[in-house]
């Protein structure tokens, strides 16, 4: 973490950046905010550590707006998610200094079991514990570093940067499951079953719009869903279709712009498996156009943008 | 005092459901929130705190107000009417309870909101003492007391046993129904309880926080600070915040045309969209720093300013535990106490 | 909504301006019969249909959406109906995915010359259709009364 520091202070100072986009030290361990840094002295609460797992390349759309470069701090899976966001004209690579930051996988505080959480130890960067020591109001406990990871950490897509001026730092190797199995659970299921699992997990939504807002392919500047014009503009959830149609179309319209960067389940108040909309349409483009990773080159061309003759017909693969 | 097993909750559940509905803290597709009771339903008053608050239940995230049909030629009007039947809300929380009287402030004074004060009366409130308070928990601040919460029922889990006591008269008619279910207790074992709550709260980092900064004077004083400039920028402008919050009461109402007629709905609005507050002239604030700061200000200067100096946050520390940015009221509060004005 | 005998369903149809709403026109001028209940909207190019365009006929009360456009090869703008081909072959995986009976959209390339085809498709899909009864998985009940 100090060479992050030390790396964002002489950039400042050099005056080669104008600020720094990177962590804020929270209330505790676990609750660092994404922040921007304009002086050396304030960056004496940036913090790196495993709960570190917001993706800063949104910010980086605002970023590009303001006078001068901003330094800013990528994992190997933001970085897609920036070059997914330069391919679509989003953000200025002329106006970004990218430290590619190693990464040993992410936590999630609502994945640690226990109640009255008031520090938890072993999450530090770059020595991260296999163990995390959870220290709460009722006594201290132990959760293996892997249970406590974000689910996205444990299909990660890999451990390189696709756009960086310099790495800081090792990544680790957290893959052990398979990223299409659960899509492919439910593919296996009855309509029935398909119609019951989506209905009592959409149920849930509030519509608070964490996933659209934290989600970087979703960088319309006015999204349809705010639109006063049509009366697609639902703020809250009246009914069980809204919810629907909101969550089919948000992932619609990432379809092979999402780079599965994972933010969207991060974010869910609700915890509804939002990725699974995502992967679903990852994996069939996958199926039918060709592998396909968003955000890993600016050259290809994008499944939804291309096609071939042979393309199959809609409704191939049906009963 | 009375006091039931916790085995034979179910049964009591049926015997409030019988006559009320009932709504409590049911476990669905892995998340803890309000809903109505049913056989099948998997009740969980075990956790401290439901996703979205009891709030959902007296003002409703969404409601139609009335439909517009077509019919003949002409349009006929069909109104929704205020609820005329009795409910039970079983398992809220003391912070939850004391949300409902800032909801009151707004909602049962002048114009009275007729669909809220229905429900406010037809409603009978059990609430539950929080056994476990959690660190982001700060009710204290506000007074509320989780060892002896509000309500026409106060409960206590102990172990494996339930202890109830009924505080109003409301809660003594559902008492007197219960009776057969319920068997007499002494105070002993919720004294000793509350006594252990109150401990444990005394420990909550944010039980000392200081609200010296805020209250009606801080509408002026706090308003031009850089601090909110400084701190708003990772704000997702999502409203997470405002929707699992039991005190946020503003709305919107909109038409939904149904294809052959309309329906008037109201549904929670929140103060960090966009589009909060539009109107035909454009919008009031028109930046995220704006939005951000009325959340805040609204809640604890703008308020306090209007109703006496009754804060609009009760501490319960939902926005604390979801915030996607972990952004909060706390960090807000602590900001403007290191740094000053 | 109780499905009796006589039930209908409704289904919408949106058709391009080109090929298929040309060739809805000929099964009219030829006195093929197709089902009243099948309401066309017709869109400059099948690529027009937004996938929002079908959860909204879905939405106000359709049981049934089925999009016509140009062969593959024919389409007026020369490319749209392929982009069309891939964006509603993943809509309907992820209909197939939430549990949407299949059956109830459907995407068929019907040329300005094919009354018989657009005809014959219509028959068939409504009668497809039918026997799925009315859609209740992707419906606004608000504007079922």
């Amino acid at each position: 973490m100090q060479e992050l520091i030390n790396k964002a202070k002489t950039l400042l100072e050099s005056g080669e950046v104008a600020r720094v986009l990177g962590w804020k030290k929270g209330e505790y361990e676990y609750d660092p905010e994404p922040a921007f840094f304009e002086t050396s002295e304030s960056l004496k609460d940036f913090v790196y550590n495993g709960f570190c797992g917001a993706n800063l390349s949104k910010y980086m759309i605002e970023a590009g707006k303001k006078e001068g470069k901003t330094l800013v701090f990528l994992k190997p899976c933001d970085s897609y998610s920036y070059n997914q966001l330069l391919r679509e004209h989003r953000v200025d690579r002329e106006k970004a200094y990218i430290v590619g930051v190693g990464c040993k996988g992410k936590l999630a505080v609502s994945k640690i079991p226990f109640e009255g959480i008031l520090n938890i130890s072993g999450a530090e960067y770059p020595d991260a514990a296999e163990t995390l020591t959870v220290e709460t109001l009722y006594g201290t406990e132990t959760i293996a570093y892997k249970d406590a990871m974000l689910e996205r950490c444990h299909v990660c897509k890999g451990k390189e940067h696709v756009v960086y001026d310099e790495l800081i730092g090792e990544s680790a190797d957290t893959v052990d499951a398979d990223r299409f199995a659960e899509v492919e659970r439910i593919e296996a299921m009855s309509p029935e079953e398909k119609f019951a699992f989506f209905q009592s997990e959409l149920s849930k939504c509030i519509r608070c719009n964490a996933c659209r807002n934290v989600c970087p392919a979703c960088s319309c500047r006015k999204c349809v869903f705010d639109s006063t014009a049509f009366d697609s503009e639902q703020k809250a959830n009246t009914t069980s279709f809204e919810e629907k149609m909101f969550h089919i179309i948000r992932a619609f319209h990432v379809a092979g712009r999402c780079t599965d960067c994972g933010e969207c389940s991060r974010v869910c108040p609700q915890g509804i498996p939002l990725h699974l909309f995502n992967r679903k349409f990852i994996k069939d483009i996958n199926a039918l156009y060709g592998e396909y990773q968003a955000g890993s080159d600016l050259e290809s061309k994008a499944p939804l943008t291309n096609f071939t003759t042979e393309d199959a017909e809609p409704g191939v693969g049906r009963g | 005092m009375y006091k039931i097993k916790k085995e034979n909750l179910t049964a009591l559940y049926a015997a409030i459901a019988a006559e009320n509905d009932l709504f409590l803290p049911i476990k669905a597709a892995g998340q803890t929130n309000f809903g109505l009771w049913t056989e099948n339903a998997e009740v969980d008053i075990d956790t401290l705190k439901t996703v979205k608050s009891g709030k959902d239940i007296f003002f409703p995230q969404s409601e139609t107000l009335y439909k517009v049909r077509r019919e003949e030629g002409k349009f006929a009007i069909d109104g929704e009417a205020p609820r005329q039947t009795p409910f039970v809300v079983f398992g809220i929380r003391g912070c939850d309870v004391r949300a409902l009287a800032v909801l009151d402030k707004v909602f049962l004074s002048d114009p009275i909101d007729s669909y809220y004060a229905a429900r406010r009366q037809m409603g009978t409130i059990v609430s539950l003492a929080c056994g476990k308070p959690a660190t982001s928990c700060f009710c204290k601040v506000f007074g509320v007391d989780c060892a002896e919460p509000e309500g026409d029922v106060v409960t206590w889990l102990v172990g494996d046993t339930l202890y109830w006591k009924a505080k109003t008269k409301k809660g003594e008619q559902l008492t007197e129904k219960m009776t057969s279910l319920l068997e007499k207790a002494d105070e002993a074992a919720v004294e000793a309880e509350q006594a252990a709550i109150r401990a444990i709260v005394e420990k909550l980092p944010y039980s000392k926080l200081s609200l010296d900064k805020w209250g009606a004077a801080a509408a002026d004083a706090n308003f031009d600070s850089p601090i909110w400039e400084q701190m708003y920028k990772p704000c997702l402008a999502c409203g997470t915040c405002t929707f699992v919050c039991p005190t946020c009461q503003c709305y919107d109402i909109k038409d939904y045309s149904t294809g052959n007629g309309v329906q008037r709905y109201r549904c929670w609005d929140s103060c960090m969209y966009s589009d909060f507050t539009m109107m035909a002239h454009g919008n009031n604030r028109t930046s995220q720093m704006q939005r951000f700061r009325q959340r805040f200000m609204h809640k604890l200067a703008y308020f306090p300013a209007n109703n006496q100096g009754m804060f609009s946050c009760v501490g319960c520390g939902r926005c604390v535990d979801k915030c996607p940015s972990h952004l909060n009221i706390v960090k807000v509060i602590k900001a403007f106490e290191k740094e000053g004005v | 909504m109780p499905v009796t005998e006589n039930w209908k369903p409704k289904i919408v149809a949106f058709c391009c301006n080109w090929c298929s709403y040309a060739g809805a026109d000929l099964a009219g001028s030829s006195r093929l019969a197709y089902p009243a209940d099948v309401k066309i909207i017709k869109v400059p190019c099948s690529c027009r249909v937004n996938p929002m365009f079908i959860l909204r006929a879905f939405e106000k009360g359709a049981d049934g959406v089925i999009l016509c456009g140009c062969h593959p090869g024919d389409c007026h703008y020369s490319t749209g109906n392929y982009y069309a081909r891939r964006r509603m072959t993943l809509l309907f995986s992820m209909l197939d995915y939430l549990g949407v009976e299949e059956g109830r959209t459907r995407v068929e390339w019907v040329s300005a010359a094919e009354g018989v085809k657009f005809s014959e498709t219509m028959n068939s899909f409504v009668e497809k259709v039918r026997a799925l009864g009315p859609n209740v998985r992707l419906g606004d009940l608000r504007c079922k009364n």
